[in-house]
């Protein structure tokens, strides 16, 4: 069983997303650090990207201060390294396909399992595009997270049967940002995913509020998190980590 | 290799919510390309409406002026709405119509491409919304208004470089955000499986009857077919029932901006690097950590980091030569063609002009090439005498 799997054995996991270098490395180490002290059990680290065409607003103006900040998947590994001296707490890589593909998969996968990544999601490779990668993740013991949606249908049982990890379910139709409510019929796709996958699920995009934590908690393994916590960091730049910290903790005591 | 691949390139690289509407559209496409009423129904639109077939014309004085083939030119200018976008739009409206969208969203870069989506909706009754990179916005306000006449709406998109990429980017977000009632009319012979297919085959009407003319004109097939690429669908439809005649050379021609060895170009193939970006896997201009990289060329409807995968594809195996073209020697040509033939022509199209200035001198006058005129020059005009120091106003 994966560190990642284990992350779910204590309860339900609040899985917290921000864009690693956003406003910089330092900020996003101790972000990581104070996350994990305030109940957050796994981390998902964005590497930032010029063209990241499955988020909205709040995360693609996080990917344009990370860029902006220098901030290279080198420089990304480096920081975990760091992080690693001091914490274990699971950390997943949320990345568009390109900056991997241009690093090289086996180089790319090689250096996640060296510093101590535990999995990868990869928005822009669906199903019918993983065996390129997988072949390379699976070598070097890396965990990759699909993501199922809510026009998945007849799609559903084979994602979920591939998933290592945690199965993401989007919780709606378009772009990661905070939604008010989530419409989709989330109990349907999650009875029929449960039937097929050996690991946990956890739900994302549209998340901000603890009412709408404590509802998904009800039903699925995982909570995710991303925009609502971004949108913090914006607005607090390198002094985030305590609004931050106390955003995660009031989430997580939403969980049942 | 998966689905919809040109060698090593193409796939499809997009979000999972997509995924079954892409199938969808595949298994549709592949139906109605064979079914008779909708074959009869695009040929009629191409016919009465677009006005297909276009003219191949003799371009006399060039061919004298440059003393070596005989240069022809495939109008796509004089097509409906002034480009070899209509094409592509027709056949994808009328598919989008069959398959029960009642609404098309597309990207724009110069705004042929919107123009000729808002067009087509406004003639099939379906809503439609056009995405524009702000920049662009303010660069082709006439054609932001002329979509608006036909009744579309236009989003001015404000990420990244405000351009091209940008709008497909931004229209590719709408599509996950709505997808149920809502066909994206893709511009070019790119993004994921099967729009790269989709495209070429709209627009391969370019090279059935460009084949069909010069062999009725000339009696034996050309030296060249010379076209622009960005995307690469003017160029694709030129080259396409031309692939299988390996005597005829198939050259494309990429924006250079001001020069490959600055970083202000759009030469994908010259400058570029294997990337996986919008759907597909292809070349791309990129920096050293897979960034897609800011591209530039005077031409909007060039200014794009990447490349159809079939172009990559016929790239690699050396079925087609792609070649740099700049901005200097584009305007040029555009100037070279109103004086001389009395044509104005896209900028884009004088890109394939320019090149074709360079080798057709060195063919003998026994050989003809045919160039790809893509779209007229209307747009271009304030620009041009911008880039000339006259500024005529708004």
């Amino acid at each position: 069983m994966s560190k990642i799997q284990n992350a779910f054995k204590k309860g339900k996991a609040f899985i917290a997303f921000l864009t690693a270098g956003d406003p910089d490395l330092q900020t996003t180490e101790e972000l990581v650090f104070e996350m994990g002290k305030s109940g957050a059990d796994i981390v998902e680290l964005g590497i930032p990207f010029s063209d990241p065409i499955a988020e909205g607003p709040v995360i693609q103006e996080a990917d344009v201060r990370a860029l902006a900040s220098g901030t290279t998947p080198d420089k990304i590994f480096e920081m975990v390294e760091r992080i690693r001296e001091k914490s274990q707490i699971p950390l997943v890589f949320l990345t568009y396909i390109n900056p991997v593909l241009k690093y090289g998969y086996d180089a790319f996968f090689a250096k996640c399992n060296e510093v101590g990544i535990d999995g990868i999601i990869i928005p822009d490779l669906p199903y019918e595009e993983r065996k390129e990668v997988h072949e390379f993740s699976s070598k070097h013991g890396i965990d990759l997270i699909p993501l199922v949606a809510p026009t998945s249908e007849d799609r559903i049982k084979k994602i979920a049967a591939s998933a290592e990890g945690y199965l993401y379910v989007v919780s709606s139709l378009g772009v990661t940002g905070i939604r008010s409510e989530i419409k989709t019929d989330l109990d349907s796709i999650i009875s029929v995913a449960k039937e097929a996958a050996k690991v946990p699920l956890a739900v994302g995009f549209g998340i901000n509020t603890p009412e709408q934590a404590a509802k998904i908690s009800k039903i699925a393994d995982g909570v995710i998190v991303g925009s609502a916590i971004v949108k913090i960091i914006a607005q607090h730049g390198k002094i985030s980590a305590k609004p931050v910290s106390e955003y995660v903790k009031k989430m997580k005591e939403a969980m049942i | 290799m998966t689905t919809g691949r040109f060698g090593i390139h193409g796939g499809q690289y997009i979000p999972e919510t997509l995924m079954n509407e892409i199938k969808h559209l595949e298994k549709a496409y592949l139906h109605y390309k064979e079914v008779k009423d909708f074959k009869s129904e695009l040929a009629y639109l191409l016919n009465n409406y677009a006005g297909r077939p276009s003219l191949l014309y003799y371009a006399e004085k060039i061919s004298r002026d440059l003393g070596g083939a005989k240069v022809y030119f495939k109008r796509e200018d004089l097509n409906h709405t002034g480009s070899h976008k209509i094409n592509n739009v027709l056949g994808q409206v009328l598919l989008a119509k069959k398959m029960g969208k009642t609404r098309v969203i597309a990207e724009t870069g110069a705004g042929q491409h919107g123009v000729a989506c808002a067009t087509a909706a406004a003639l099939l009754g379906m809503e439609c919304e056009i995405f524009m990179g702000k920049e662009d916005t303010e660069r082709q306000k006439l054609n932001v208004y002329r979509m608006e006449l036909l009744g579309a709406k236009v989003n001015a998109v404000e990420s990244g470089t405000q351009t091209l990429k940008d709008a497909v980017s931004e229209t590719m977000r709408e599509w996950v955000s709505r997808v149920a009632d809502t066909h994206y009319v893709l511009g070019s012979v790119m993004g994921p499986h099967p729009f790269p297919m989709i495209v070429r085959d709209f627009q391969s009407v370019i090279s059935r009857e460009a084949k069909a003319q010069i062999l009725e004109k000339e009696g034996k097939l050309p030296a060249a077919v010379i076209a622009c690429v960005g995307g690469g669908s003017n160029a694709m439809g030129s080259f396409y029932h031309f692939i299988e005649d390996k005597s005829v050379k198939l050259i494309g021609c990429e924006a250079a901006g001001l020069g490959i060895e600055t970083d202000k170009h759009a030469a994908t193939i010259a400058k570029g690097a294997i990337g996986i970006f919008h759907g597909m896997k292809s070349y791309f201009c990129q920096n050293s950590e897979g960034q897609i990289a800011p591209v530039y060329s005077i031409s909007a409807g060039l200014d794009y980091p990447g490349i159809g995968p079939e172009h990559a594809h016929l790239h690699d195996i050396g079925r087609a030569e792609y070649v740099p073209v700049t901005d200097e020697e584009a305007v040029l040509a555009f100037e070279y063609l109103a004086r001389t033939e009395g044509i104005i022509a896209a900028i884009e199209s004088s890109h394939a002009v320019a090149y074709a200035k360079k080798i057709v001198p060195n063919l003998p006058k026994t050989e003809s090439v045919i160039i790809c005129l893509s779209g007229r020059g209307d747009k271009d005009v304030a620009s041009i005498a911008k880039y000339r120091g006259v500024n005529l106003h708004e």
